[in-house]
């Protein structure tokens, strides 16, 4: 059963001269999932990646891919993988389609597939034009086509939506979704938290170059038991009674509405008691802790403020 | 094979789309023509040799100083830049081994170095031979040896450049290094060679082990090949004593050629090959 996993990572580890940059990681990624991997600039998330290529070589633990090696069986490893390193650069000279060619020589595609990825990406117009001329969008979209080449059983994308507008982050994760329909699994490393929440199947959070949280958003956020919050809005006047009646679950109280929290197992317990309150209460949204917040609960320390350094 | 060939062609492409391939051969061409007509103008009709032999000298002296030169701009670069740009990442994350892109770049910029070099030299021969006719068939000979002898020191200078460029971390570090290799191999080792004989009176050292200094050199051997290897040119280089005297005939100086693209070219794939990126 373990084989059938794209990726078996075992207590993986990495020194670069005595300071542990990865130690202790074990990750299952299975066809068809998505995982993102979060973490800060230097949390290991890249090196993690790198050992699945087999361009570095793990000090402790195991990687497998695809059921090998990829120190061992490189080869065979990247021929089935795809992979976008952040901030993707190439040979500057030469076109997207002479790009793409170059890349799909090394893995033995035809130039059909050029052609047809560059249209999936939506690069067909600016296939002539040297990379040179390419903005960060479009390097970063041919760099999502020679990811795809020879439709890859495990696709690694290291920061891929960076530099993307919106619309283009919309296409992106379009076609991510399609490859998860085929079977691919993707792992997808990302500091851009909100855009992650309903895109990816589990979630591993890297601090430091350990793992410090795995499981499915909803998991992380029993796990980290943050506050689930309500915002509460009561008609005129009501406010103190429901105040009084909610009681120390009540956080803040302004003009026309109420901030309540409680513990994620409270959670329907509150709801039925302020369902109770019959019309006093308008109307009830419920807040679960944002992805934002379990990260930062995760490893002491917001992702946010990093991100737009 | 097909990964090396892949990578060969992009070099090739490469050299050909930025003008280098046009600009050395221009260059080696107009040096070639210049040295051709102007160099050999004294030496007037009273002389044994044929002009195209007395071309071969000069071009051999040409080529110690140009094509060195040349091959370590052109490989300084090719692995420490492709690592330092982060184009290396891509390329490594692909079915393809770490001596595959040390062959593969080899392989494509020996192709430029002997497409400019047949190119120019070729173009300047022909018309030495057009403007002086009576070119014989061992003048002809001297010059294809000195082509292929020219690509082979370019080859040779290549590889050490690839060794520079997996040897250090930093673009800039492979430059110096690669100048300072230029100078070494061309300048300072015949420096130093003739200030030794000069100090001790000759009497330092013997034929034989001057012959084996010689071999150390690239650019010596090179040398020695083409001013020794032929008769017509043997003769108007004044080095008919000193190839009988030589302990080393062409054959182990063309083995001293390959063995200096082999080695450096094999330490440059270890260094390459344990290369953290």
């Amino acid at each position: 059963m373990a084989e059938a996993d794209a990726v078996v990572l075992e207590g993986l580890g990495k020194r670069y001269g005595g300071r542990a940059v990865v130690q202790g990681v074990s990750l299952r990624l299975a066809p068809g999932e998505r995982l993102a991997l979060l973490g800060h600039n230097g949390a290991g998330k890249t090196t993690v990646m790198k050992m699945m290529l087999g361009l570095v070589r793990p000090d402790g633990g195991s990687v497998r891919v695809l059921g090998r090696d990829p120190a061992e069986a490189a080869g065979d490893v990247r021929a089935s993988v795809g992979f976008l390193p952040e901030s993707v650069v190439f040979y500057e000279a030469m076109t997207g389609f002479e790009t793409l060619r170059f890349y799909a020589r090394l893995k033995r595609r035809p130039a059909e597939e050029c052609r047809a990825l560059l249209a999936r990406v939506g690069l067909e117009a600016a296939a002539a034009r040297r990379v040179g001329t390419y903005s960060k969008g479009m390097r970063q979209r041919l760099g999502l086509a020679q990811a795809l080449l020879g439709a890859p059983r495990l696709l690694l994308l290291d920061e891929p939506t960076t530099g993307l507008d919106p619309e283009l982050r919309q296409s992106f994760y379009a076609i991510v979704a399609e490859l998860k329909a085929q079977g691919t699994a993707v792992l997808l490393s990302s500091h851009l938290l909100t855009e992650l929440e309903e895109r990816t199947d589990r979630i591993a959070i890297m601090n430091m170059g350990r793992l410090v949280g795995l499981g499915t958003l909803g998991a992380l956020r029993e796990q980290a038991g943050l506050p689930v919050r309500f915002r509460l809005r009561v008609v005129n006047g009501n406010a103190a009674a429901v105040a009084d009646r909610l009681g120390s679950l009540v956080l803040e109280r302004v003009p026309g509405e109420l901030g309540v929290a409680c513990a994620p197992r409270d959670k329907m317990e509150v709801l039925r008691a302020i369902a109770g309150l019959g019309t006093l209460v308008d109307d009830v949204e419920v807040v679960p802790p944002s992805l934002d917040d379990v990260y930062a609960s995760f490893t002491g320390r917001p992702l946010t403020e990093e991100a737009t350094a | 094979m097909s990964t090396v060939l892949t990578i060969a062609g992009k070099e090739v492409r490469d050299g050909m789309r930025n003008r280098w391939v046009l600009a050395t051969t221009l260059l080696m061409a107009a040096l070639a023509l210049g040295l051709a007509f102007l160099g050999t103008a004294p030496t007037g009709s009273n002389i044994a040799a044929s002009r195209l032999a007395v071309t071969v000298v000069s071009l051999a002296s040409l080529t110690i100083f140009l094509v060195p030169l040349i091959a370590l701009l052109l490989s300084f670069d090719a692995l420490v830049g492709e690592v330092e740009r982060g184009t290396m990442l891509l390329l490594l994350s692909y079915p393809v081994a770490r001596w595959e892109v040390v062959a593969g770049k080899f392989l494509g910029h020996t192709a430029l170095i002997a497409i400019a070099t047949v190119v120019g030299y070729g173009v300047a021969a022909v018309a030495v031979a057009y403007a002086a006719p009576g070119t014989g068939t061992g003048d002809w000979q001297a010059m294809g040896a000195l082509i292929a002898s020219s690509v082979l020191l370019g080859a040779v200078f290549l590889s050490i450049g690839y060794l520079l460029s997996s040897l250090v971390r930093e673009r800039a570090t492979a430059a110096g290094l690669a100048i300072a290799v230029w100078l070494v191999f061309v300048l300072l080792y015949d420096l130093g060679l003739l200030g030794y004989l000069a100090a001790t009176e000759g009497k330092g050292l013997s034929a034989e082990a001057f012959g084996w200094l010689l071999l150390l050199n690239p650019a010596d051997a090179f040398r020695l090949f083409n001013l020794t290897g032929v008769e017509e040119v043997r003769q108007f280089a004044g080095m008919a004593g000193v190839s009988r005297q030589a302990a080393v005939g062409p054959v182990a100086l063309m083995g001293a050629l390959l063995a200096w693209i082999l080695v450096p070219l094999v330490l440059a794939q270890l260094v390459f090959h344990r290369r953290q990126l």
